[in-house]
């Protein structure tokens, strides 16, 4: 039989995860040895309760809020979930403000909620670089019914646009709504920092920034852990029943291990955060320009303002080539990407950000995402470069079909 | 690979043949559903997890290519065009034809490969001259000639069926099964993969619209009614709505259908005997007859699981002025619906294929 696994040379696909650090195996590996149920009265309890509070303080200090802020969860989506459920079943009204664009995480749940939970969805526009439209965003806040919450992106998973996250959350705060942020694909890779957030903006209890989503395979920890960043002053009806645990908000025990992992991985990431952006960000300009000069014709979507990006994310629209055929023939050729979004039966379809910007179906078709991370060398970008021109001329050939 | 055990043993086999093979699971729908349910559908999440953990076995990189735009387009829509249109079509082979061997080789031949390979039972034989030919299976209950007969010289030349020459499917699910397959054992597909519950009807109904209609019999008297002219097919008996019995008491069979006034026409089973077929849209499998204008001796077969039946066949001018292959077949043809296709056969070979624009009843009206 021929081997079952198969060796990537080239990762280019840091967004869809990203590989463990050597210290969050470790710190995994130790934490794995302690015994007892964090919740349990006797002395193993209690010591199992120290080693995953100590977790938390630490992952708090990484995000800018209090220890008691800090709700771990099964990773990035039950996070949202919580937020977007949990904050809407505990309100009156039955607006969502949600801007187009936004992950799946997100799009899903509110789409739920207008099905199941009588919610009323107003999708904000993004401007052509990816960016929720503040002005829409604006008369959305002070239009209309009352608003159960709003929610977005800190940085856009497949654009790498930032968005004015402290804007909104001024918004919010002064028409009294709560709001959530998914920062999973930001918080490493740029300054996420909760408390400045809900300061600049004047958020108030319960309204204004309440909670902030957050994911650990992001940043180098283990996949199945994440957090929920839960203001104090924030009202949030839990998704999971059981032994209260995490201030009633999310039952069920604590994973001790994987919380000081994710912890080990946020330190590292948020303490080599401005060199390790600075060093990534001149690769992305390497890989940027070398497929301009490959491919004329090619479109760089999101901004170009590097200081309103995500550092290690390229996204681009590659006329007449379907964003499938390009990342078969590129695998073929060893160089791991991302077409952005996939469903579970693995069916590529049109880029929805894409759709959201205003492009049409056919370019949303074409589209590629190349990530870096922290493993990302000149050597990978090399390597994509040279692949790139003959995958790009056979997947032309290949056309829209 | 559709997540079944015939392309997951073909895809392993080609690898065998030493051939550089990635598997590719095609996307049908743009809401594929879950689980499978009994024997019945494909292309659900479930069918694509199995294909790629057969990929995973054989050890080859595995896809999901997306034509479930093509596929609507070109396979259910022209399902719901053609029964609209009192023509009764087959939509696995309108699915040959247009999707996999036409949309997934033009994308597969433009990415570089050289052939398209599925785990149908028909085999592919080269002649003294290196024409291809395609030919029933040896295995002849699961021969899937028939489904095939559209393909033209020029897919037969990037087409490969390995498993063509094996004697039996039970010989297929003891290799899967050997080779550790977890779909050695699941069911075949049956059905239209489309209509996953099996109620082409009540599918129909939705789409076309139910209205109801009148029932005649071959002299135009009305003998009752139905809801919806477009849920009945050539040769049915089942189902039918019928006040006035038959002066002779027989069952009664549809011998027609008139989408354009929702009607349908009943009759004796008699009735239902065709003595010639025509159709303008035809094609060669292969090397096309050296003279096709001279009546040539032939098998026709008229439905997937139809035995064929001998007959003699010629491209000849038809009423509208085209070239048509018209089949005569030696004893009569029952229950032959315009939009079925005929497949012509000689010995094992397909020969080639129309679709049935229309048909004459051997068996006049003044009985």
């Amino acid at each position: 039989m021929r081997p079952t696994v198969v060796s990537v040379p080239v990762y280019l696909d840091h967004a869809a995860t990203t590989p463990m650090r050597p210290e969050a195996v470790a710190a995994y590996v130790e934490a794995a040895a302690v015994v007892g149920n964090p919740s349990s009265i006797h002395s193993s309890g209690q010591n199992a309760r120290r080693v995953l509070e100590e977790a938390r303080e630490s992952l708090a200090e990484s995000l800018g809020c209090s220890p008691i802020e800090v709700i771990f969860t099964s990773g990035g989506t039950e996070a949202i979930n919580l937020a977007i459920k949990g904050l809407f079943w505990a309100r009156n009204g039955r607006r969502i403000l949600v801007p187009g664009g936004e992950h799946h995480a997100t799009i899903d749940t509110v789409e739920w909620l207008q099905r199941h939970e009588g919610a009323a969805v107003d999708w904000l526009p993004l401007d052509p670089v990816g960016r929720v439209d503040i002005s829409a965003a604006s008369a959305a806040f002070v239009d209309g019914e009352p608003i159960a919450l709003a929610t977005m992106l800190w940085a856009n998973n497949e654009v790498g646009t930032l968005q004015p996250v402290t804007e909104v959350a001024a918004l919010a705060a002064r028409a009294g709504v709560p709001l959530h942020v998914d920062a999973v694909a930001a918080f490493g890779h740029v300054p996420v920092d909760a408390a400045q957030v809900r300061r600049a903006s004047q958020s108030g209890a319960g309204t204004g920034l309440v909670a902030l989503s957050v994911s650990a395979h992001k940043i180098g920890g283990p996949v199945g852990v994440g957090a929920l960043v839960l203001d104090r002053s924030a009202v949030l009806e839990p998704l999971l029943h059981g032994g209260g645990q995490q201030r009633q908000v999310r039952s069920g025990t604590q994973d001790v291990a994987a919380a000081v992992s994710f912890a080990a991985a946020a330190r590292a990431s948020v303490a080599e955060l401005a060199d390790e952006a600075s060093r990534v960000r001149l690769l992305r300009e390497r890989l940027v320009a070398g497929v301009r000069s490959a491919v004329p014709d090619v479109v760089v979507n999101g901004v170009d303002d590097a200081s309103a990006r995500l550092p290690g994310t390229a996204h681009f629209a590659f006329a007449g080539a379907q964003g499938d055929s390009l990342l078969f023939l590129l695998d073929a050729a060893g160089v791991a990407v991302s077409t952005g979004s996939a469903c579970q039966a693995g069916i590529p379809e049109p880029s929805h950000v894409l759709l959201a910007m205003g492009r049409d179906e056919a370019t949303a078709r074409t589209a590629l995402r190349v990530t870096l991370g922290r493993t990302t060398t000149d050597a990978d970008v090399d390597a994509f470069l040279a692949a790139l021109p003959s995958a790009h001329a056979q997947a032309r050939r290949a056309g829209l079909s | 690979m559709s997540g079944g055990v015939d392309s997951a043993v073909a895809a392993a086999r080609a690898v065998d043949a030493g051939h550089d093979v990635v598997g590719v699971h095609l996307a049908l729908s743009r809401m594929p559903g879950t689980l499978r349910t009994g024997s019945r559908g494909c292309c659900t999440i479930e069918d694509s997890m199995d294909a790629q953990r057969a990929a995973n076995l054989i050890g080859i990189p595995y896809y999901v290519w997306d034509f479930s735009e093509r596929f609507k387009a070109d396979v259910v829509d022209d399902f719901i065009a053609e029964y609209s249109a009192g023509r009764t079509p087959n939509p696995c082979m309108r699915c040959n034809e247009r999707i996999k061997f036409a949309a997934l080789l033009e994308k597969a031949l433009a990415l570089g490969f050289d052939a398209v390979c599925t785990g149908h039972y028909a085999s592919i034989v080269t002649d003294a001259d290196g024409n291809r030919e395609l030919h029933r299976a040896a295995a002849w209950a699961k021969d899937q000639s028939y489904v095939l007969g559209v393909l033209t010289t020029d897919q037969l030349a990037h087409a490969m069926f390995p498993l063509g020459a094996t004697p039996a499917k039970a010989e297929v699910r003891a290799e899967a099964a050997a080779r550790g397959f977890s779909v050695a054992s699941k069911p075949d597909s049956h059905d239209i993969c489309f209509i996953p519950d099996g109620d082409t009807r009540g599918w129909l109904a939705e789409r076309v619209g139910a209205q109801t209609g009148e029932i005649l019999d071959r002299d135009g008297a009305v003998v009752g009614s139905h809801e919806g002219a477009h849920a009945f097919t050539v040769g049915q008996r089942r189902g039918l709505q019928i006040g006035t019995p038959a002066a002779d008491g027989k069952p009664r069979f549809v011998l027609e259908v008139r989408p354009k006034d929702n009607t349908v026409v009943v009759g004796p089973k008699e009735a239902l005997d065709i003595a010639l077929i025509a159709g303008s849209r035809f094609t060669w499998a292969g090397l096309a007859p050296a003279d096709a204008r001279t009546p040539f001796e032939c098998e026709v077969q008229i439905r997937a699981h139809a035995d064929p039946v001998a007959a003699s066949a010629v491209v000849a001018v038809g009423p509208t002025g085209g070239d048509e292959l018209v089949i005569t077949p030696h004893v009569p043809l029952n229950g032959v619906a315009p939009g079925q296709t005929a497949v012509v056969y000689v010995g094992t070979r397909v020969l080639g294929q129309c679709t049935i624009d229309r048909t004459v009843s051997a068996v006049p009206v003044a009985l």
